[in-house]
């Protein structure tokens, strides 16, 4: 099937073609008769023999085997030199259609299901396998079955490191010692062997291992991709707590937020708590983050995890502070303090835990009765053209809740840790530079950037806060732009890339920030807060930073090539969004709203969706097709025929209570679909331009 | 730019259907059934389904089955869990779900379980991701995912994930892009896909696309038509595409066209076969060539054809 030429075949090559076919088919037919009497005779198995040398991918030819030596070996009871005898010709015939194809899956199962017996040599196995390896370094069967024959002999892992430092030494380019070397490695890391600790030493020796292949034959992948591997366990150290809303040190009006809450009764004394952290972790709950307020606060908090998928993970954990309705003192501010110290309960997905204790603290200013909180009647269309928006005029209660920039206490040991992987990374940017100075390698430059970023957050984290070194940013950004023109075919991936380090840079610091902060005009439709990140027409592709962002409300993504809006479910206080525009290719890529309990204002128009026929999230939202036992199935059959078409615009828009929607634009708002949005969002004031009702 | 020669492609599958005796095709005979659903199902995204006798194909297939409910590549052969999963997607091309004893088949799958939540392929007890995948795609077609522990399967789907974010046939075993398509497609219908670091996979993936446009397998291997298939449709399921260049692909999947006799073969210029013929049109279907059906990248059958099963009429 593979790597034949492409000729006509001649009529005499027809013929033998024919000839060679009823040969194979003449013995097939004799294989069978025997297969259905269940007949195990020397000719019988002789015949076997000839069928899988021809062809060893007839599986039901190595069934038959194992039913034969089964036969067999009953017969031979305990008789070691017959059964010897008995398997030695099954490891026999196995080489024989080995050497006919050696990639059979049917060949190699037939010899480790002989091996398990335990009757054969597993040093023969070792030889054998060297043969093997010789002949092609890369063929996975062989490596499959290596391990295999290891584990039986319990070969221990350092001797089968060494056995991939040999083969890698023979040729650099094999990926598969490579990933076996990865796969042992990990092994003795975790288990912490003798002369495998501290993982630091490890590490700095594998990189000086990697760096022979990366500079003997730079444009080789496999070393690199090792090298990504070592780069991710140097850097991936605990999770921590990155950022929070309220922000750490800031002073938050209660009822400003009020609305924010899912209470329909509106209380106006409940706040949202958002916790956000390096990577997803589960685990919080009130036991292992403790709330405390100097005022009356039900202190048995929910925390829910906001996240897509139903892992019980998530990078962000949402709950709502409730105060007490005694009348309080309304000159006064509150402290609240969170304290993450009994972390052993938080986890990762990796299954770590934090040993990090982690505190912040803010103020609440409360109201002095408990005023309810009114839409009011004539709530005004959000227009987002630019005129609407202007840059000078932002309270200074507004900048507070910006800067949500924490300080990260981390404590001396752990401390230390960072500042050595680091070091460890400092070092190897400096082998990356002098590599590139000689030559202009894709997949270096590629390293050199990630470790430039990885370098960057290893070394924030270390010094305890947010000071982000903006010519390092300049430099990736600039690497990305060179990859983007080096290597064409993947100028996706590098703009991605690029508009994350973008944002990195922008969002780095609140004078970068304040420059995409704007007020919307004056308007009874917002609370106090009318304040917008307007981040329109800057080519973003992806977006990232959502930790910076937990404060925002108001968010202009227009004119950007945005096609995920993965992440964006963390930015929990989110009423207005517009996303005009973009490059959103169906409503399942707009999963993460469905998590946006606040949303109120949503600006879709000008996609490109209903112009894909190829649906890529449709595996990642909730749906019969993911077999995801939320799908609310009962209202889904019930709603009618245009639910089929629908039904990713169902799942997205029936949990939400849009004001406004702006669909046009898209291929598939057509009047059909638009009376279809009329009847599942009844709430809904306007439509694209058009006041509903 | 080529175009596909969609008249010969068809040509080429029919005719294969009657020449069976040369020895290419003989020693094909085994996995006769596969070969049966690639070629129905690029009739199918051809929109040429109905030039088959659905009877004929429906009635040699039912031959095929055993008495413990599998389905053997051929008749007379053994069962496999590898058949059971071409005979419910090719009953499903033809809306045909119900020939089958949907609980006797469902039962010979489920009982292939292991307790560590693996799949056997058959009795025999060859363990591999492909069979976790062929379990959990026929038993979603079925609607008899609650005969499994899908936890269990998903768990050893998950332990079979490498540090490179790719997937191998069990715990340990190198990355390779048929095995990660199996545990991307088997993760997605669970709805498991969490468990997959999109970004890591999706630069390996998407490092598959070579200078000539192709895609390989695995690191510093020749491109290859099939790839098309399990490269694409795994970044595809977890939103990853567009790191590739779409149109490059295009051109190599023309490129290895035999426009004169029709099908396709593994690279421009070598013999073709129904197997290289299946995967170049999929691909092209999921990279959204003009005038093809649109193909779903988990149960790789068009997407009328799983919007029916999954969404009713």
């Amino acid at each position: 099937m593979h790597g034949r030429p492409r000729k006509a075949p001649t009529e005499e090559e027809q013929e033998a073609s024919v000839v060679k076919g009823a040969k194979l088919r003449s013995i097939q037919a004799k294989f069978f008769q025997f297969h259905h009497t269940n007949t195990y005779t020397k000719e019988a198995l002789e015949v076997n023999a000839k069928l899988l040398e021809m062809n060893p991918e007839f599986i039901t030819g190595w069934n038959y085997r194992k039913l034969a030596v089964q036969y067999h070996l009953e017969a031979a009871q305990s008789d070691e030199d017959s059964i010897k005898s008995i398997l030695d010709e099954e490891l026999k015939v196995v080489e024989s259609a080995l050497m006919t194809n050696f990639k059979s899956y049917g060949a190699w199962h037939h010899r480790k299901w002989v091996l398990n017996m335990g009757h054969s040599s597993t040093d023969r196995e070792l030889f054998l396998l060297k043969k093997f390896q010789k002949l092609d370094a890369r063929n996975f069967h062989a490596w499959n079955y290596r391990r295999f024959v290891t584990a039986l002999k319990n070969i221990p892992d350092e001797e089968e490191l060494q056995y991939t430092t040999d083969m890698i030494y023979e040729n650099f380019s094999n990926y598969s010692a490579w990933h076996n070397r990865s796969v042992l490695l990990s092994r003795l890391l975790k288990e912490e062997v003798e002369g495998y600790y501290p993982k630091e030493k490890v590490l700095t020796e594998e990189f000086e291992f990697v760096r022979n292949a990366l500079f003997t034959d730079p444009d080789d992948q496999s070393g690199w991709f090792y090298h990504l591997w070592l780069l991710d366990q140097t850097v991936k150290l605990e999770h921590l707590l990155v950022s929070s809303w309220p922000p750490n040190g800031s002073n938050v009006n209660v009822s400003d937020y009020c609305a924010l809450s899912p209470s329909l009764s509106s209380i106006s004394r409940t706040l949202p708590l958002i916790l956000c952290f390096s990577e997803a972790v589960g685990g919080i709950n009130s036991s292992t983050v403790s709330v405390v307020c100097e005022s009356n606060m039900d202190s048995n908090l929910t925390w829910t995890p906001i996240s897509v998928d139903k892992s019980g993970f998530a990078r962000t954990w949402l709950t709502y502070l409730t105060f007490s309705s005694e009348p309080m003192h309304p000159s006064r501010n509150y402290l609240v303090k969170v304290s993450i110290a009994n972390s052993e309960g938080i986890i990762s997905s990796a299954g770590f835990c934090c040993s990090n204790p982690s505190h912040m603290a803010f103020t609440v200013c409360l109201p002095s009765s408990n005023t309810e909180f009114d839409e009011g009647p004539d709530i005004e269309r959000i227009d987002w053209s630019e005129e609407n928006f202007s840059s000078n005029q932002l309270h200074s209660e507004n900048l507070g809740l910006i800067n949500s920039f924490n300080e990260l206490t981390i404590s001396g040991g752990n401390k230390k840790t960072y500042e050595t992987n680091a070091k460890i990374i400092a070092d190897e940017i400096a082998y990356c530079r002098e590599l590139l100075s000689e030559m202009d390698c894709k997949i270096g430059k590629l390293t050199l950037a990630r470790l430039l970023l990885a370098y960057d957050a290893l070394s924030s984290a270390s010094r305890g806060v947010q000071d982000q070194n903006m010519f390092q940013y300049k430099e990736i950004l600039e690497l990305y732009h060179d990859l983007m023109k080096l290597d064409p075919p993947h100028f996706q991936y590098y703009k991605d890339q690029y508009s994350l380090v973008f944002l990195k840079q922008e969002l780095a610091n609140e004078e970068s920030l304040l420059k995409y902060c704007y007020q919307y005009r004056d308007s009874t439709s917002l609370s106090n807060n009318s304040l917008c990140l307007c981040l329109r027409g800057l080519s973003l592709s992806q977006i990232g930073c959502i930790e910076q962002l937990l404060w925002v409300q108001m968010l202009d993504l227009s004119n950007n090539g945005i096609r995920s809006i993965e992440g964006l479910e963390s930015l929990q206080l989110l009423c207005c969004l517009n996303l005009s525009n973009n490059k959103i290719c169906s409503f399942s890529a707009l999963e993460p709203l469905r998590l946006l309990k606040s949303l109120k204002v949503l600006d879709i128009s000008h996609n490109e969706i209903g112009a894909h026929p190829i649906d890529t999230r449709r595996y990642l939202c909730a749906s019969p097709l993911s077999h995801a036992s939320d799908w609310k199935r009962e209202e889904f059959v019930v709603s009618g025929p245009e639910m089929t078409i629908y039904w990713d615009a169902f799942s997205i828009f029936s949990g939400l209570n849009l004001r406004q929607l702006s669909v046009t634009g898209n291929p598939i708002a057509d009047k059909k679909f638009k009376l279809f949005l009329c009847k599942l969002l009844p709430a809904m004031k306007w439509l694209d331009d058009e006041k509903l009702r | 730019m080529g175009e596909l020669a969609v008249e010969k492609h068809v040509k080429f599958i029919l005719t294969i259907e009657k020449e069976k005796d040369s020895f290419e095709s003989v020693v094909m005979e085994h996995i006769r059934l596969n070969g049966a659903y690639w070629a129905l199902t690029t009739l199918d995204i051809l929109g040429k389904l109905n030039t088959v006798d659905q009877d004929e194909v429906i009635s040699w297939m039912m031959q095929c089955q055993h008495e413990s409910g599998g389905f053997g590549g051929n008749i007379g052969h053994d069962p496999h869990l590898l058949y059971t999963l071409s005979a419910i997607q090719v009953l499903a091309l033809f809306d045909k779900i119900d020939a089958l004893d949907i609980d006797k088949v469902s039962n010979y799958i489920a009982g292939l379980q292991n307790n560590d939540g693996s799949f056997s392929g058959d009795m025999w007890g060859e363990i591999d991701t492909r069979f976790s995948c062929v379990a959990i795609l026929s038993l979603a077609l079925l609607k008899r995912l609650d005969k499994i522990n899908v936890e269990k399967a998903v768990n050893y789907i998950v332990s079979c994930k490498n540090l490179d974010g790719g997937f191998g046939c069990t715990p340990g075993a190198e990355s390779h892009a048929g095995q990660i398509f199996c545990c991307v497609a088997a993760l997605a219908v669970t709805g498991s896909l969490h468990h997959v670091d999109k970004d890591l996979l999706g630069w390996w993936l998407c490092e598959r696309q070579v200078k000539s446009g192709g895609l390989n397998g695995r690191p510093e291997k020749l491109p290859d038509v099939c790839y098309s298939w399990w490269v694409l449709s795994s970044l595809i399921m977890i939103d990853r595409v567009h790191w590739i260049d779409k149109e490059k692909l295009i051109k190599f999947i023309l490129d290895c066209q035999d426009k004169e006799n029709g099908g396709i073969s593994d690279r421009p210029e070598d013999a073709v076969d129904v197997f290289h013929t299946y995967f170049g049109v999929a691909g092209l279907s999921l990279l959204e060539y003009p005038g093809l059906k649109a193909i779903d990248p988990a149960y790789a059958l068009p997407v009328d054809v799983v919007n029916r099963i999954f969404f009713g009429r």
